[in-house]
This record gives structure tokens, C-alpha cells and sequence, in this order.
């Protein structure tokens, strides 16, 4: 199997000390689209910047595409299209001459960049502000030509550091549809995000590092069976006594909103007798969309939990 | 589809970044190319026409003949630093340096781009001055070659060390301070204004450690034939500092020195 990322041991201490990578392992298979989560300080940007060779390594070996960031550093970064956290190209340049220029210092000719960047630049809805300076483009177009520009030299291996962040709706979901397209074509896509919904729609594999390590590394699916519980969230017609439930863990939102957990082995039926001999009436139910976030935090929790029992324990 | 670089240098990369470079300088040439003009007319009208006619003749030519090649050469140094100073720590401060540090740019290839960006304006700014001193004096010249090689080697040098100020400095207050306290004072003293021999031998000597006296004479005997300094001692020196600066520059880089984290 080929793999598009094989970090082994991955260490980076700041100067000053903070240890911000641990010894992190983390592989990637070709052609995945993949999430890595964590809490703020976890180490992702830390990760993504070694990669990307922005950060100096302490200790560890980065291959990408087979290729060792040590030794062949140019052929890792030939594969590597990076989409960073914030906005890092010059502002006063207009959109074609930033993504243009993207591609040359990737040693492509520039009349292949401008070919390309009519490509990129018209699939991702900027063709039309080609000759606009940066700086007046709005957000979400700041954040789609940053899309742009790490494609231009076609890599194999797009890495993006939370791209929705301060997108509005409409526009993320056109850019999870143009990310899961070019996946499907088979660039290998790593991303970071705190929208768990967005990892939960786009990705096959996920990675939850916590203080500079992986937590968990397994596929979505995997991942998403290990909820064992569903909350629910009811809508009654009104009541005059709130009703009593045995058969799962409810609370009252207000009077006519109740919340249950229920075990996924348990079943609904029960909650709707119980409510049903109660003289209830559910007008509607839905789903609470929390899945992944309630379980990122338990496992997350539990991590640390580990951690602090093994170095109580020694 | 990977484009292979394997070369140290990395020819389509650094036409990207000498465009750029350029591109940069003359959309603000506003700030880049005028100010120069007007302030070499004010020297040639207030040191050379004005003041100068009081002086009569130095170094064999007259006053104004004397101090154009200096002021030309002032216009490069000047320029050539503060051109990729600024361009680098802009580049840093708004981290759009990450563009070329993630791709396989070689170090040698940023160096060379940036310098060249630098070397550029310096020398149309040279251009602009030449021809405006024309209006007031008429140059004659000595050596050709030996004009373009002195000014060539001037504009790499001080590009060079706009490039290390800008890779060391922090704040846009720390790209002024080396042009304020270093590069002016070694300016007005390198013998732009005035012949050294016309000082006490003590600070003849101090003055022969000033680089920018084998500069200015340089380049000045390529006009009039006339220098303090021997072309060819000018010519090694120069050569010297430009290998000194490109090594440091190139070992910084590599060592990520305010470039990487």
C-alpha cells in the first residue's frame, strides 16, 4: 500500500521548551481524505507546518509519497499543495499574479500557471476577479484563492488547515464539493478543522491528536459506531404535568421540550409508551447533530485521563 | 504533475521572483523612482551648481564633475538596500515569504531573486540620475566597463545587506535603524563630497576602512579618471564584501534565521 504521509516519531520542542510534538506516529493512505482534530495548542499547526517545512523538526522522519523530508526535500515539497490557517499572500497583489506566481516557484512555465490558473481560478468562482488586488476580495474568497494557489502546481497531497473557518454555509458547502471532486480525482487530502460536521461529511479516515500526540487514529465509521448513545430532542403538544421517563436519561428544556439519551441498544419504543400511557403527545423529533462533537470530547477526556493515571502511577 | 528542479538554481522560480521584484518596485514607483530623482537635482543645484562654482575644481574636473559619479553611486546604495529591505520584511511580516519556503525554492535561488529585484531598481534609479545630471553637467567617460562592474557589484552588495536587515529585523523600526545610523554616515563620509586627500593623514587612514570609499572611487575613475583608490584594489574589495555578504546571507537562510520557525 502506498502511503501519502508515514510520520514516525515526530518531536518538536520550541525554544523555550514547550513540547508541543511527543513522538507523534500518523500515516495516511493515498487517495484518503482525511481529518485531523484536536483542541487548540494540540499540535496540529505544528504538524502541518513540519510537513510543509516551515517548522524545523526536533526528532522524527516525515516521508511523503515515499520521499524523506531529510533527504529529498524538494520531491516532498513537489507533492505538497498547502492551504494555510491564515491569509499569507501579499495583499497588494492581484489574484492571478499570487497564484502565477505560486506555480513558477514550482519551476512551472508561466504560460502553463496562466493555463492552470484559468482552470482553478474559474472552478473555484474567481475568474471574474482575476485582476483584482487581494486585499479587496472578502473572506471567503481570500480563503478559496488560497485553494487555488496550492494547486496550481497540481500536488498530490493537499493539505488544509481549517479552510472553512469564518466561511458562511453556503460557501462551505461548495468548497466541501469542490474538495470531495478533486479528491475523487485522486489528490490524498489532510485537513484540520473544529467543524466536526465537516469532518464527519468529508472524511474516510480521522486522527484526534491531544497534547502532541494521536489519541485515535481509525476510519469514520469506526470511529462513529463507538457512540453508543443517540440524544434525541422532543417537541410535545402541551402538557399540563411534564412527564416522567424510566426508560432513558431525560431532561426539560422547557415545557414542551424534553432531551433523551438513549442507548442505541435500547430502542425508542419504550420512551413512546411511556410517554403515549402519560398522555403525551410528541409532535416531532429530531436528532441532536452533536454526535461527534460529544464524542471528540470524550475521547479527548479520556486521553488525558490516561495520561495523568500513568504518570500518578510512576 | 511534479516539475523537477534539481539544479541549485531554480531558473523558472527566480524569473518568477525577479518579476515579481520588479513588478513590486515599479507599481509603487511613486515611492521608488521619483524621490531619488528630486533629491539628486537638489544636490546638483545647492553642491554643484550653487556651492560648487565657490569651490572650483577638485581631483582635476570640476566641483559639479567630481561629486556626480558619488551622488550617483548614493542613489544605488541607497536604493538597492532599502528596495529588498522593505520587499523581504514585507514578504516576512505579512508571512507571504511562506510561498517560496514551501516550495522547492533553493535558498541560493531567494537570494539571488531578492538581490536581483534590488540590483534592478538601483540600477534604473542610476539610469534616472545619470540622465538628470545630464541637464547640468556634461559627463565624460573614462571606462565603460569598468563603471558597470563597480556599480553592478555596489547594487549586489548593498541588496545584500537589505536582505540581512531584513532577515534579522523584528519591527519596520529595525529596517530603518542600520540605513539611519550605518549607511549614511559611511555615505556622507566615503568620499562622495570631498577627495580624501584633502584630509589629515590619520583620518586618510581611518577612511580607507570604509567600504564605501572604494565604491564611489571606483566608480568615479571610470568617469573622470581620477580616483583616491586604485580601480583594481576598488574592484577586489568589492569583490571581497559581495562574497562575505552572499555566504552569510546564504547560511542564515539555510538556518532559517528569522525565516523559519
Amino acid at each position: 500500500m502506498t502511503f501519502a504521509l508515514e510520520i514516525t516519531g515526530l518531536r518538536k520542542v520550541y525554544r523555550g521548551g514547550l513540547e508541543a510534538l511527543k513522538g507523534l506516529d500518523l500515516t495516511v493512505r493515498e487517495g484518503d481524505f482525511y481529518a485531523l482534530l484536536g483542541p487548540n495548542g494540540a499540535g496540529k499547526s505544528t504538524t502541518i507546518g513540519i510537513i510543509s517545512s516551515l517548522v524545523n523538526k526536533t526528532e522524527g522522519q516525515v516521508r511523503v509519497f515515499g520521499y524523506d523530508l531529510d533527504t529529498q526535500i524538494n520531491e516532498v515539497k513537489q507533492h505538497i499543495g498547502l492551504v494555510p490557517q491564515e491569509f499569507n499572500f501579499n495583499q497588494f497583489e492581484t489574484v492571478l499574479q499570487i497564484v502565477v506566481n505560486q506555480a513558477g516557484y514550482y519551476g512551472v512555465p508561466r504560460d502553463l500557471a496562466k493555463e492552470r490558473a484559468k482552470k482553478y481560478l474559474t472552478q473555484l468562482g474567481l475568474w471574474e476577479k482575476r485582476n483584482d488586488r487581494a486585499r479587496t476580495l472578502s473572506g471567503g474568497m481570500k480563503r478559496r484563492l488560497m485553494i487555488a494557489r496550492a494547486l496550481l502546481h497540481e500536488p498530490k497531497l493537499l493539505i488544509l488547515d481549517e479552510p472553512t473557518a469564518g466561511v458562511d454555509i453556503e460557501l462551505r458547502r461548495s468548497m466541501w464539493d469542490f474538495l470531495t471532486r478533486i479528491n475523487k480525482e485522486g489528490v490524498t487530502i489532510i485537513l484540520t478543522t473544529h467543524y466536526l460536521e465537516e469532518a464527519e461529511m468529508l472524511c474516510r479516515h480521522i486522527g484526534i491528536i491531544d497534547k502532541g500526540q494521536i489519541i485515535e487514529n481509525t476510519t469514520m465509521k469506526s470511529l462513529l459506531s463507538k457512540l453508543n448513545i443517540e440524544t434525541f430532542v422532543l417537541d410535545l403538544a402541551p402538557v399540563e404535568k411534564i412527564p416522567a421517563i424510566t426508560s432513558a436519561t431525560m431532561r426539560v428544556i422547557d415545557d414542551h421540550t424534553l432531551e433523551v439519551d438513549v442507548a442505541k441498544s435500547a430502542g425508542l419504543n419504550s420512551v413512546f409508551s411511556e410517554l403515549t400511557e402519560q398522555g403525551c403527545k410528541v409532535l416531532s423529533m429530531r436528532n441532536k447533530a452533536n454526535r461527534l462533537e460529544e464524542l471528540f470530547v470524550t475521547l479527548v477526556e479520556q486521553g488525558r485521563d490516561r495520561k495523568e493515571s500513568v504518570t500518578h502511577g510512576a | 504533475m511534479a516539475h523537477k528542479m534539481q539544479n541549485p538554481i531554480h531558473f523558472t522560480a527566480l524569473k518568477t521572483i525577479w518579476i515579481k521584484e520588479c513588478t513590486r518596485f515599479l507599481r509603487i514607483w511613486v515611492q521608488t523612482l521619483v524621490p531619488p530623482a528630486i533629491t539628486m537635482t537638489l544636490y546638483f543645484i545647492i553642491f554643484g551648481s550653487l556651492i560648487g562654482s565657490r569651490i572650483g575644481e577638485m581631483g582635476g574636473v570640476s566641483y559639479m564633475e567630481f561629486i556626480v559619479p558619488g551622488l550617483i553611486m548614493m542613489s544605488v546604495i541607497t536604493n538597492a538596500y532599502s528596495n529588498v529591505a522593505s520587499s523581504f520584511f514585507s514578504a516576512k511580516f505579512q508571512r507571504n515569504l511562506e510561498e517560496m519556503l514551501v516550495a522547492p525554492v533553493s535558498n541560493i535561488t531567494i537570494i539571488l531573486g531578492y538581490v536581483g529585484g534590488g540590483v534592478a531598481r538601483a540600477l534604473l534609479v542610476a539610469v534616472i540620475v545619470t540622465l538628470v545630471s545630464g541637464f547640468f553637467v556634461d559627463l565624460s567617460i573614462q571606462s565603460f566597463g569598468l563603471i558597470l562592474l563597480t556599480v553592478l557589484l555596489t547594487a549586489t552588495l548593498f541588496a545584500m545587506g537589505g536582505l540581512l536587515n531584513a532577515m534579522f529585523a523584528k519591527t519596520f523600526d529595525d529596517i530603518s535603524i542600520i540605513p539611519t545610523f550605518v549607511l549614511t554616515p559611511l555615505t556622507y563620509l566615503g568620499g562622495v563630497f570631498y577627495s580624501i586627500s584633502l584630509l589629515p593623514q590619520f583620518w586618510q587612514t581611518v577612511s580607507q576602512f570604509n567600504p564605501i570609499i572604494y565604491m564611489v572611487n571606483g566608480f568615479r575613475y571610470g568617469f573622470i579618471g581620477v580616483s583616491d583608490i586604485a580601480p583594481a584594489v576598488a574592484i577586489t574589495v568589492l569583490l571581497a564584501f559581495n562574497v562575505a555578504f552572499f555566504l552569510l546571507a546564504w547560511w542564515l537562510l539555510k538556518r532559517g534565521t528569522g525565516t523559519r520557525t
